[in-house]
């Protein structure tokens, strides 16, 4: 199928933007998702507003011990680990490969990611997982929402429809952060079934910091706080990580049955992958 | 809209809707049919073009974006004295292709991808972002490497064989 009709706007401003989105424009970013819901006819925007020739959206700055990724910085940017400073550049690498695969990550978005909110989103579990700011624009103002607020289920955020998602921040995770990413599919094509990123401080022998986000284990992104709880003040070890994974798997999850993945079968994956990743993480 | 699509070097000046996908506006406007259209939803990879030196999905992009900015297609691959690209002759060797469907998608998204260092692991990764039905991507990953390491060593003149 086509896309049906629609005006077509090319703000050279965020000003110019956020306008047309208080006139009821849709936002085409990198359109990996949007072009293909248009194609399919699952979305019929009257007017997309093009914001690929505004400039300064797709800068990454590091001011101050936060990462601000504007709105046009593609996928492909973070799969140098030098991108970002720091473990958070190392564990943005570790996640893009698993992110679509060049051709789309040459074109589709970080921030576009947080935008659709799909539940197996990367980028959308890492977010909740590292108490990233989400910064909304429109015509009354600017707002920050912390992720975790953000995502309230499967393509549903807080973001007003006539908001501009300008920029994401993350705070930089410390040097001595371990981190590791892992992912559960059925086919290299495939949506993640699971995946779990997690980002670790151990300190004197002793896990001092966790954060774990977990992508497809409910209708929105997770962070695994159940599990994060069992860890802190512990020594890293294997029956650790394996508790850890099964408070993830039991507590934390709240998976949605699929036509390949009913839900014990997931949370038997949660688990898995969680003491797995964590066992990636862990500084030795 | 009035565009100007700039094709391997040559302008295109089109009159599009905006709708219409650059895939399409490739095909029908351009009369360019090398870039072939399987599943316009982004998976099949066989609309892959170059954007601005960038391989990318020409069925996920709308030509009104493409306005002003270079783009390359299986047909500007061919040099001007129209002597294969080194990655026709590789795929030509190690038989990386046969019903020839996803040929052009595959061999955009390795131009892509040939000026950077590509590791054995960056190879298998480019390869499983097109699908190809007849090869089973074994010879296509053969084929790529051997470009790949042709061009490293700046063995890719277009007239010694690859």
């Amino acid at each position: 199928m086509k896309p049906a009709a629609f005006d077509y706007l090319v703000p050279q401003t965020v000003a110019g933007a956020v306008d047309a989105l208080a006139a009821g424009a849709q936002v085409l970013a990198g359109g990996q998702s949007l072009l293909l819901e248009m194609h399919l006819q699952r979305a019929h925007p009257a007017l997309v507003a093009d914001i690929n020739r505004v400039p300064g959206l797709d800068t990454l700055t590091v001011v101050d011990g936060t990462l601000t990724v504007g709105a046009l910085v593609r996928h492909k940017t973070f799969e140098s680990p030098g991108a970002v400073p720091g473990p958070l550049g190392d564990l943005f690498a570790r996640a893009v490969g698993y992110i679509a695969h060049p051709p789309i990550r040459a074109r589709g978005t970080m921030t576009g990611n947080l935008a659709w909110a799909h539940p197996a989103s990367e980028w959308c579990a890492l977010a909740v997982a590292l108490d990233a700011v989400v910064e909304l624009r429109s015509t009354r103002g600017t707002r920050e929402i912390p992720a975790e607020d953000y995502f309230l289920g499967p393509f549903q955020t807080a973001r007003d429809p006539d908001e501009l998602l300008t920029a994401v921040r993350y705070p930089l995770l410390a040097p001595d952060t371990g981190v590791a990413f892992t992912e559960h599919r059925r086919t290299g094509f495939s949506f993640a079934q699971v995946a779990v990123g997690a980002a670790l401080t151990v300190r004197e022998g002793v896990i001092t910091g966790a954060r774990i986000g977990l992508a497809n284990c409910a209708d929105r992104p997770l962070r695994a706080h159940n599990a994060e709880r069992t860890l802190i003040g512990s020594e890293p070890s294997q029956p650790v990580f394996t508790a850890a994974g099964e408070a993830a798997a039991e507590r934390d999850a709240a998976p949605v049955p699929e036509p390949y993945a009913d839900v014990d079968y997931r949370r038997h994956v949660v688990a898995v992958l969680v003491a797995r990743t964590l066992r990636e993480a862990a500084p030795v | 809209m009035r565009i100007t699509l700039t094709v391997n070097d040559a302008a295109y000046p089109l009159e599009v809707e905006p709708r219409r996908v650059l895939a399409d506006a490739l095909r029908d406007d351009c009369g360019l049919t090398g870039t072939h259209l399987g599943c316009e939803q982004g998976v099949c990879g066989a609309c892959t073009v170059l954007v601005d030196g960038e391989a990318v999905r020409s069925c996920l992009m709308l030509a009104v974006q493409c306005d002003g900015v270079p783009i390359r297609t299986v047909e500007g691959l061919t040099g001007p004295d129209g002597q294969p690209h080194p990655l026709q002759r590789a795929f030509s060797a190690e038989r990386g292709l046969q019903c020839g469907f996803c040929t052009p998608g595959f061999l955009m998204l390795a131009a892509g991808a040939l000026d950077h260092d590509l590791s054995e692991n960056e190879v298998a990764d480019l390869v499983r972002s097109n699908l190809c039905r007849c090869t089973g991507y074994e010879p296509i990953r053969r084929a790529i490497t051997r470009a790949a390491h042709a061009h490293q060593n700046g063995q890719d003149g277009r007239h010694r064989s690859v």
